[in-house]
């Protein structure tokens, strides 16, 4: 029995918790889901998520490292035995490449915000400028009526710096989603190279249980 | 081909003048989108289409005008009805249902059907007509976003703009509703693109697609784990389901219970891989399934899931299903494993390819004492449940004793389609099939109004076999308006209406459930025999026991379509019973 006894410890999950226990073991995670450029895939992908009622706390798709080739990155709050069903729902659409699934530890995240303020404001108070500077903050557009600024980070350091404009007038703000580079991952070329051929290799078609040793956390 | 091969001709000749360049023309020919789609359906052996026109797919159908010798269209009543028969044709012939509607209402119409495709994983590819491209999001007359309405309910679908999509977008729809896990695939073309012309350069069908990887590798190490876990189980248990129909294989499903001897019980849509009386096939799985298979899938030591989704309606409540055991999962779905029941060991891959790896490494055995605990069971069973439903002797006339009598006129060769309720419960438990591709019927989405059309595309699909449509009095009146496609098409289907005057099982959970305050569960019917004869269909109404033998051999012997309606008592029940939230192990006899 032994041999049952290995793959009951593969059923565990990379950041150790038990599959049956993971029930209500709710944070947020970073999918990663490369696919075809096609129309209507985004509303293909979000209808997985809606139909279950679950929010997207982010979303961000654009042209990968590869052409033709889009990444998704999806964030979401949920406990990893949801993530891992929605992860293979969206993998089964015929267009998706590959979904992968990170905790925030396992990956490098930013996002990028933008904020306006009234020229004026920030020639008469020497004050702003210097907050923007200690923010890690960059002026973009600088006009006569207003310069717009724009920082990176995470959301708590995005927010930190419109509560310190806040007072100054800040006129306008957006913020982009979360775009998120994966700690351990080789980049997707060479498995692009094996999805191209007719008869992909054993390494290609994962079988999550076989890779949980590995860096890399795939489906 | 015949407009194919003028063209052709017609082009050489020109060619053979001189004027034009010798070298592309040989390739390639002037044809509209629309004879680019029924070539393209003639090369992936369509040889029915069940469909109905309307604005936005008429040049389609105008080509289809000089197509009438090599795809037979079949114009049904209703858009729903199409796609139902389309389901029917793709559950017996193992072929891709093909479906035609317009836009707007006719593509609203298949989205019951694409559903019901979809949860069942029945093959389809349907083909809408849209406005033209240049009015899209215009809100014009018949449009409606189809692609979108139907994301949720297709495997793949897609949107044709311009013609020299066609080709391509078929070549895939055929190749992804078929393959893998098959699915429902819906391509909707918008109306220039179908009138216009473009350099057709022949049809050329799809085998890969990069983004889509249908079958998994099969691994070798889940199989060794999962031979070792049987080899060393003490009660080992089989349930099986669609899958093994949908992968073709029976024989591969046949074998490796037998050198096994492992019983195997089927759920809804499984019914068939195996005959009726095969001596390992234990019964039915589920809320009305059989007793043993039921309670001991709660005592087995290894579960042997094969090409099965642990429905809810097949495992009761989820916490108390087979928490002993371990479980072996053979699906091609990989979204499957762990979705409802954890896995102990996944074998993920077509079990056309992981059967015979398993048989070969599995010990030959018999587990007679194990079975004989199933046979016990059976005989609880039959003793207070199935004697006296199938064999009453005053009374009413029950659906068990339509449909055990028919049995002894079929000796389990029909096929047999049956709509949604107790009706379907009766008869998918009491139905004898010899042979798989035998049992048609709604099973995920449950959907009433399914097995009038769907018999008829069955039909289509098996010709030489007798199709008999057992249908409950509320099912048959949402969708009867398709006995005006067997009276045109003079398609010979067998039809069963069992007739209890109620929405028979939902009135059974409002007497069981709901204090028998019995609401709006009383439904009248017409005359459905003078019905049926409006529509020049044989038929007669039974009520009478000794009536039952002779009238059932009467509709199988009738030449053509035969409407039997019968009246069965009207307050029965359908025993055995998981009620909703309980455990398998809490099943009740009465």
């Amino acid at each position: 029995m032994s041999n049952i006894d290995k793959i009951e410890n593969q059923k565990v999950s990379p950041s150790g918790a038990d599959l049956e226990g993971a029930g209500n073991d709710q944070q947020e995670y970073n999918i990663t889901v490369y696919t075809e450029n096609q129309i209507g895939l985004l509303s293909r992908i979000a209808i997985i998520f809606t139909r279950r009622k679950i929010n997207i706390d982010s979303l961000n798709t654009s042209p990968s490292e590869i052409e033709s080739i889009h990444r998704f990155n999806i964030v979401i709050t949920e406990s990893e035995e949801v993530v891992r069903k929605l992860c293979r729902q969206i993998e089964k659409q015929v267009e998706v490449l590959k979904v992968y699934y990170h905790t925030n530890a396992d990956v490098i995240w930013q996002e990028l915000a933008l904020y306006k303020v009234s020229t004026d404001v920030i020639a008469e108070k020497v004050s702003v400028e210097r907050l923007l500077r200690e923010n890690g903050a960059r002026a973009v557009v600088i006009r006569k009526d207003y310069t717009v600024f724009e920082t990176t980070g995470h959301r708590e350091e995005t927010d930190n710096l419109i509560n310190i404009l806040q007072p100054y007038g800040l006129i306008e703000f957006v913020r982009s989603a979360r775009v998120a580079i994966i700690k351990n991952s080789d980049g997707f070329n060479s498995k692009l190279r094996e999805f191209e051929r007719l008869e992909p290799g054993e390494d290609v078609v994962e079988n999550e249980y076989l890779n949980k040793g590995q860096k890399v956390f795939t489906m | 081909m015949e407009v194919v091969q003028e063209i052709i001709a017609e082009s050489v000749k020109s060619n053979s003048i001189g004027e034009i360049e010798t070298k592309s023309v040989k390739s390639t020919v002037e044809v509209s989108g629309s004879v680019a789609l029924l070539e393209a359906l003639i090369i992936e052996g369509v040889d029915v289409i069940f469909g109905y026109p309307g604005g936005a797919i008429m040049p389609i159908y105008d080509a289809l005008y000089d197509y009438q010798e090599k795809l037979n269209h079949i114009l049904v009543r209703h858009e729903q009805g199409g796609i139902h028969a389309g389901q029917g044709y793709a559950r017996t012939s193992g072929k891709v249902g093909v479906v035609f509607a317009t836009s707007g209402p006719g593509a609203t119409n298949l989205v019951t059907g694409l559903a019901d495709a979809q949860i069942d994983s029945t093959p389809l590819v349907c083909i809408t007509g849209q406005v033209f491209a240049h009015l899209l999001g215009t809100d014009a007359f018949q449009e409606t976003d189809v692609i979108n309405i139907t994301n949720p309910v297709t495997k793949w679908n897609y949107q044709v703009t311009d013609a020299t999509e066609i080709p391509e977008a078929i070549a895939k729809a055929f190749y992804i509703a078929k393959s893998g896990r098959p699915g429902p695939v819906l391509i909707d073309i918008t109306k220039n693109a179908q009138i216009q012309k473009f350099a057709y350069e022949g049809y050329t069908k799809c085998n890969h697609i990069r983004s889509y990887r249908p079958k998994p590798v099969v691994r070798m190490s889940y199989i060794q784990q999962a031979a070792e876990l049987i080899n060393n189980a003490k009660k080992p248990f089989v349930i099986w389901g669609q899958g093994v129909i949908l992968g073709s294989a029976e024989q591969e499903f046949k074998t490796f219970i037998e050198k096994s001897g492992i019983p195997a019980a089927w759920t809804i849509l499984g019914a068939g891989a195996i005959p009726t009386a095969h001596p390992l096939n234990v019964g039915m799985l589920g809320m009305h399934g059989n007793y043993g298979p039921n309670v001991l899938t709660n005592d087995c030591d290894v579960l042997i899931a094969i090409g099965m989704r642990f429905d809810d309606r097949v495992t009761g409540r989820l916490d108390k299903y087979a928490k002993q055991a371990k479980v072996i999962h053979l699906d091609i779905d990989p979204a499957e494993i762990d979705k409802n029941v954890k896995t102990t060991v996944p074998v993920w891959g077509d079990c056309k390819e992981t059967l015979p790896l398993l048989t070969q490494l599995v010990e030959q055995k018999q587990h007679t004492g194990w079975l004989k605990t199933f046979n016990e069971y059976t005989r609880q069973e039959v003793e207070q449940v199935i004697h006296k439903e199938l064999n009453p002797t005053s009374g009413e006339l029950t659906m068990g004793e339509v449909i055990k009598q028919l049995n002894d006129l079929t000796h389990g060769e029909a096929i047999i389609v049956t709509d949604v309720g107790q009706h379907q419960m009766v008869a998918c438990r009491y139905a004898q099939f010899n042979h798989t591709r035998s049992n048609v019927t709604s099973g995920g989405l449950g959907t009433m109004g399914f097995a009038l059309p769907a018999a008829i595309g069955a039909k289509y699909g098996a010709p030489e076999r007798t199709v008999v449509a057992v249908i409950g009095d509320g099912g048959f009146q949402m969708t009867l308006q398709e006995m005006g496609t067997i009276m045109q098409s003079g398609v010979d289907i067998k039809i069963v209406i069992l007739n209890n005057r109620f929405l028979g099982m939902v009135r059974q959970w409002q007497e069981m459930f709901n204090d028998r305050r019995y609401s709006f569960v009383d439904i009248q019917s017409p005359d459905f025999v003078a019905l049926a004869a409006a529509y020049r269909i044989s038929g007669k109404c039974i009520s009478e026991r000794d009536e039952l033998p002779g009238t059932l051999k009467e509709m199988l012997e009738h030449k053509g379509s035969y409407l039997l309606e019968v009246m069965v008592t009207k307050e029965n029940n359908v025993f055995p019973m998981v009620p909703q939230g309980c455990s398998v192990s809490e099943i009740r006899l009465k």
